[in-house]
């Protein structure tokens, strides 16, 4: 495991002491599609002894508007968000590419407004993605035991590009007991959804995400496990229609459900 | 011959998606390429340190662009080398039909050159009644099945050797079907070299051009490349206004980022640096020496800060091979004569936004390509970029058919979108509304069913989730 961590070819981020509040940025996808990963993120936090703030005028990171070449629109709703993480707390995303724009596109989209600039940096700054908060922040002491399962796990192209995560999320997964994680071919490829592509070229977005499914379901794995909302949309929407058993999981869900004490 | 455009983008996708095994051989040939690269940096953090050096040598050139071409151009001339500035295909493709006809040859024969594609050259030298041999194996039978190259560095990539040997039987006289490649290559070379002796005029492309020393480097694992540039009297290279380098220095490091990222190699069988023509008392090499240099809108792409990352390219091919889209439907659909990444970033410059617009979106911006780029040009980024000036929401926009990528429908769409989720109360309303309607919701939801099953909101949003646990907590 620990070769596999030094692929990484950036320098090792530095990350803050084990804070006692956060904020929760919980994604528009996870809002409407997921909650449940968003409620499993503060259950995981809260068993860690740390307090979870969610700002109730949280919306969406602007993402769809700037990718598809419509900056002022994203700046429009990404503006609304910033005053919402204006204390010092680290900021938890569970999701690699809400992530990304957070951290890379925010001060770019603020570079040239020197009122909200100093705040869109902050923020940068601090926007911790979950699995990268988890494994190298809150370093959580997971229970011994556990059923045997196998899973497979889906690194979004944000992880892995954009946040430099997608290492971070199968060190998480290593630790568990019980728990085998697999590979699946063309692991590092793009699932095909990339937002707006997914509806400007569907017909390209469904042959990659074939193609994905194919090689997650050849795993032979009982669950998919996922640091991002909108692969997974995509991957379950696509398995769905094609009547797979596999599902994919939230790795907040997954991590929560597995890790709870019995009962 | 009804060639693909990237007009028709669309329909040119559904074409190649529809075709089971074009589709099985280039993503066979795209792991193989894949996996080549990968052996030649093994290590992650020699190969930035690597590209961070091409990179700055890139950046340094582009920089300085318009005094380097004036020191190219004066040192190409103190060596013989005589040089031609185009501004358009139709410009350079006349020079180089006004040099053949002078040099007596009805015949040209060429090396491989992606420029001489982008001017389109072999038509336009077949209409003044020159002919065009290409003599690249690639090259030589895409021209032979009347094609396109698919691939920048593999012009036929998407022929398999079964489709070559059919190829060859029916297209060049007295040979028999075989699908041994060892045989196949020998028919093209003996092909090759008769003409070779015979021609007037040989025409190359350029790979790096030296300003310092005025030297054309030009790289390739064949021979026919060296061939062309020493065995025909007159010698015509050709190459965009982009590919200077201020020093010799600069021409190792781009040389081994460009030849492991290609094609895996750690270096090409052949490496030609062409520094004049022949002098007096030597016994071979061309009498005449030309060099055309190409803008094609490259010096707009130089004159956009925004985009100008995109000259950096050196033309190895890593981002297709390395590309979720590029493997599914290969280089033909792009319609273009740069496909992939590097095309859909390269080709607005040349043929304007209007045409390309469908090009620019067709990624989901996953950033391999610029994970893999020896230069480190950020492809994602000047996507992003480009897709702004297609809607019209760049300022300044220097590319023609800037802002004609813009469809009302969508517009809508993210002014709905931004009045929406900049108004937290109403997005909470809508949220509220959206999971009460879940029972609702529609079996068919446009492309996205397509392939996949309905959207479907939870029975209660996070927001709503998020504050029934905090009234839980004070209680």
């Amino acid at each position: 495991m620990s070769a596999a961590l030094n692929e990484a070819p950036n320098c090792p981020r530095r990350y803050p002491a084990k804070p006692t509040d956060v904020y929760l940025f919980g994604t528009c996808v996870l809002d409407l599609f997921d909650p449940e990963a968003g409620v499993s993120v503060v259950s995981l936090l809260e068993r860690e002894g740390i307090r979870v703030h969610y700002p109730q005028d949280q919306t969406c990171c602007g993402q769809p508007a700037y990718t598809s070449g419509f900056p002022d629109q994203a700046r429009a709703v990404a503006a609304r968000q910033l005053p919402l993480f204006a204390g010092d707390w680290p900021i938890v995303v569970p999701s690699g590419s809400c992530g990304g724009m957070m951290r890379h596109h925010w001060p770019r989209l603020f570079a040239d407004d020197p009122a909200l600039l100093p705040l869109a940096t902050s923020i940068a700054e601090r926007v911790l993605e979950l699995s990268e908060f988890l494994l190298h922040v809150v370093k959580p002491r997971w229970p011994r035991a556990g059923a045997a399962e196998r899973v497979v796990l889906h690194t979004s192209c944000s992880a892995r590009r954009e946040m430099n995560t997608h290492l971070s999320a199968r060190a998480l997964l290593a630790q568990l007991p019980n728990l085998e994680v697999v590979l699946q071919d063309h692991e590092a490829e793009c699932c095909g959804f990339g937002g707006a592509f997914s509806v400007k070229h569907p017909e390209l977005s469904a042959a990659i995400a074939s193609d994905k499914v194919d090689a997650l379901e050849a795993t032979a794995a009982t669950r998919m496990v996922s640091a991002d909302g909108g692969c997974l949309l995509n991957l379950n929407g696509t398995l769905q229609k094609r009547g797979s058993a596999l599902r994919g999981e939230h790795l907040a869900s997954f991590l929560w459900q597995r890790t709870q004490a019995p009962a | 011959m009804n060639a693909p455009t990237p007009i028709r983008f669309h329909a040119n996708v559904r074409g190649v998606l529809a075709n089971p095994v074009l589709r099985a051989s280039f993503r066979g040939a795209m792991d193989f390429l894949m996996a080549r690269r990968a052996a030649q940096f093994p290590a992650a953090d020699a190969f930035e340190a690597l590209r961070a050096q091409g990179e700055q040598i890139r950046q340094h050139s582009l920089a300085r662009l318009p005094e380097l071409l004036e020191t190219l151009e004066a040192n190409l001339q103190r060596n013989g080398i005589q040089v031609h500035w185009a501004e358009t295909p139709l410009q350079a493709c006349r020079l180089i039909i006004d040099l053949a006809t002078r040099a007596g040859g009805d015949l040209v024969v060429k090396g491989k050159s992606m420029v001489s594609e982008e001017i389109e050259l072999n038509h336009a030298l077949e209409a003044a009644g020159i002919g065009a041999l290409e003599s690249d194996m690639g090259e030589y039978i895409v021209q032979l099945a009347g094609e396109k190259p698919s691939h920048i560095i593999m012009p036929a990539i998407h022929k398999t050797k079964e489709d070559i040997a059919r190829l060859f039987a029916d297209k060049v006289p007295g040979v028999d079907y075989t699908d041994s490649v060892d045989e196949l290559i020998q028919i093209g070379r003996r092909v090759l070299r008769d003409k070779f002796r015979d021609t007037r005029v040989g025409l190359s492309g350029v790979n790096i051009a030296v300003a310092e020393t005025g030297t054309l480097c030009l790289v390739e694992n064949e021979g026919n490349g060296r061939m062309c540039t020493t065995v025909p009297d007159v010698h015509i290279a050709i190459t965009g206004i982009e590919k200077v380098v201020a020093r010799l220095e600069h021409v190792p490091p781009l040389l081994t980022l460009l030849t492991r990222s290609a094609t895996g190699q750690a270096a090409t069988t052949y490496f030609n640096w062409i520094s004049g023509p022949r002098r007096a008392g030597e016994l071979d090499g061309p009498r005449e020496v030309h060099l055309v240099l190409l803008d094609n809108g490259r010096s707009g792409a130089y004159a956009d800060i925004r985009l100008r990352a995109t000259l950096q390219c050196i033309r190895c091919g890593a981002c297709m091979n390395h590309c979720p889209v590029y493997a599914r439907i290969g280089g033909h659909a792009y319609g273009t004569t740069y496909p992939g990444p590097i095309g859909q970033i390269v080709s607005p410059h040349m043929l304007g936004l209007e045409a390309t617009q469908d090009l620019v979106t067709a990624s989901s911006l996953c950033g391999a390509c610029g994970e893999v780029c020896p230069v480190k040009i950020p492809i994602p980024d000047l996507l992003l970029q480009l897709r702004q000036q297609s809607q019209g929401n760049a300022a300044a926009p220097l590319l023609p058919g800037a802002g004609r990528g813009r469809k009302a429908l969508q517009s809508i769409s993210y002014q709905l979108f931004a009045w929406l989720y900049a108004r937290p109360a109403l997005y909470r309303l809508f949220s509220f509304v959206a999971t009460r309607l879940r029972a609702f919701t529609p079996a068919r939801q446009g492309v996205w069913t397509g392939s996949r099953a309905p959207l479907r909101p939870a029975a209660r949003s996070l927001h709503e989730r998020m504050k029934s646990r905090a009234g839980e907590s004070c209680a």
